[in-house]
């Protein structure tokens, strides 16, 4: 991984003795129109309710949570798009929300949107964004096709427009795009919702080797079970921006005496996992 | 390399990365680019015509005829710049691409540079062609046209442009959709007082009080007079623009960081569509 993506740039460091992520009753809220009361009402609403947790260095955790839960808020704060209203984040030391610039050379990330200038061709687009990470075309020129044989995306397609591909190659491509600036910590939010299960489990098999041959930290937020199972170290419940747990899943099942995480949300929500969410939930999802 | 070194090795990459997606975005939607060309010089002719109906000596209608060419090609040129600048955001967000060059660790001075500069290029391929089409089209005959004089000056407005531009790209960011639409608004009334095609004097006072801070009155004026008449590059018409940059620049970078914390603040920096 390092020798696809040797950057020459200034990247902060990452100290061995603090984790890679640490939260601290982070906080977010929206503020949504309220018809019912007015007008130009709005009330607010809460999307991550004093969060708390640490990742280690090079562990790979999974956040489960419905859509609506929060997820993507938290992938944001971290991420440098949104500001918190309370609480902080620190990522291998650095303030989140004060110290972006170091923040944005340690982190990338993979959404469930693949978001790409779409009339540009892979090699185009992994060339632009890694520009920002002061890859020059020297670089790029390189790296670019190595780091897309890795995540097994066809030679012959580099140069096709990314709207003639399938979700399952832009996908890859969005795999490739953050790895090709050599992030320690890879933010994953939903990276196979509506992939077909075989590219599903390329990523996932992908996401595997990067742990296994790179110095990554991984946060993974998903609302699929099976996935977070297979990939993390521990799994997280976020349920209506509230953390139930973080533990390893043998100690989730132990913990609430039940054979899966199904049983496990059921257990500490009196909700079924996939049941319709309200329409809160869905405003959460939207701006979070 | 010095981390100051390098830092500035990677913001000048990120430019530049900026300059070249745009290159692949223009060749990609070439056809477009070239229907756009042919309209903007359809549009310019049947400004550039009118000159041929008023009746005056040749001499009186060829001064007139470029006097209307410059207006056009000025406004195609400024509008270019101010239009890219304007809607750095709204492409992104179109795009889908807002996240991902809002979490890259270059600053948004070099990324509304980046555009600012390809937008000059662009624009000043585009004015060149437009310029010698309606020229070639009509007839113009410039005998003591000093193009030096006339690129310098637009090179000076250019900046002058992006700054006020970066004010305006705010607006997509704070407001999506009615933030573009403002953006347009912004342009249209910036340039509508700026004199196209006739002097400012022409106006209502109040329009003229705001034409004395739009760049575009003093690029246009500057520019008419080294291609009627060969003039050089006036003081007079550069030093307004050099206050208005220095002025436009970092108000323009100020409110956009402004904008950018607001966003940041109320969810607002999202992909849409």
């Amino acid at each position: 991984m390092s020798s696809l993506a040797a950057r020459t740039s200034f990247v902060p460091s990452t100290r061995r003795d603090v984790p890679a992520v640490e939260v601290r009753n982070l906080r977010k809220e929206f503020r949504r129109r309220d018809r019912r009361a007015g007008r130009f009402a709005r009330r607010r609403m809460p999307a991550l309710a004093g969060l708390t947790f640490t990742i280690g260095r090079g562990e790979c955790v999974a956040i489960l949570g419905q859509n609506g839960s929060g997820k993507s808020t938290l992938v944001r704060l971290l991420s440098t798009l949104l500001i918190n209203d309370a609480g902080e984040a620190r990522i291998f030391g650095h303030d989140a929300f004060r110290d972006t610039r170091a923040i944005r050379q340690l982190v990338n990330r993979v959404s469930v949107e693949a978001s790409f200038f779409k009339k540009m061709s892979a090699s185009e687009n992994l060339s632009y964004a890694a520009r920002f990470y002061g890859l020059g075309p020297s670089k790029t020129r390189t790296a670019v096709p190595e780091i897309l044989e890795r995540v097994g995306f066809p030679a012959e397609r580099r140069h096709e427009s990314m709207e003639n591909l399938s979700r399952g190659m832009q996908q890859k491509v969005a795999l490739a795009r953050a790895l090709l600036t050599s992030p320690v910590l890879l933010l994953l939010d939903e990276p196979t919702t509506g992939l077909d299960p075989r590219s599903k489990l390329e990523v996932q098999n992908f996401i595997r080797d990067v742990r296994a041959t790179h110095d990554a930290t991984i946060l993974l937020c998903t609302h699929d079970m099976a996935e977070a199972e297979a990939l993390a170290d521990r799994v997280g419940l976020l349920d209506r921006g509230e953390l139930l747990f973080l533990e390893p899943v043998a100690d989730v099942k132990r913990r609430y005496g039940v054979a899966t995480l199904e049983e496990a949300f059921f257990a500490a929500t009196g909700r079924v996992f996939e049941e319709e969410h309200s329409e809160d939930d869905e405003f959460r999802e939207v701006f979070g | 390399m010095t981390a100051i070194g390098a830092t500035l090795r990677q913001e000048l990459i990120g430019l530049g990365g900026i300059v070249e997606r745009n290159v692949y975005l223009t060749k990609r939607y070439f056809l477009w680019d070239l229907a756009f060309m042919v309209w903007t010089i359809a549009n310019t002719l049947t400004i550039v015509f009118i000159a041929r109906a008023v009746h005056l000596s040749p001499a009186r209608e060829n001064e007139l005829a470029t006097k209307l060419l410059v207006g056009a090609v000025i406004w195609a040129f400024l509008g270019i710049i101010f239009e890219f600048v304007t809607e750095t955001v709204a492409w992104e967000r179109w795009e889908g691409t807002i996240e991902y060059t809002f979490m890259a660790p270059v600053s948004r001075t070099m990324h509304l540079f980046g555009m600012g500069a390809y937008a000059v290029l662009y624009g000043l391929v585009r004015a060149t062609i437009l310029f010698f089409a309606v020229a070639a089209f009509i007839g113009i005959h410039l005998p003591h046209a000093n193009f030096g004089a006339a690129l310098a000056l637009l090179g000076v407005a250019s900046i002058s442009f992006i700054g006020i531009g970066m004010m305006t790209s705010v607006l997509p960011l704070v407001s999506p959709e009615k933030g573009a639409q403002l953006g347009f608004v912004a342009q249209g009334m910036m340039l509508a007082v700026s004199g196209v095609y006739y002097p400012v004097t022409v106006m209502p006072g109040w329009m003229q009080a705001i034409a004395k801070i739009s760049p575009a009155t003093y690029a246009l004026r500057g520019d008419r007079a080294s291609v009627v008449s060969g003039a050089g590059l006036a003081w007079g018409d550069v030093w307004p623009l050099l206050v208005i940059a220095v002025l436009a620049i970092p108000l323009g970078l100020a409110i956009f960081r402004v904008g950018e914390r607001y966003a940041k603040k109320h969810g607002k920096l999202k992909r849409s569509g």
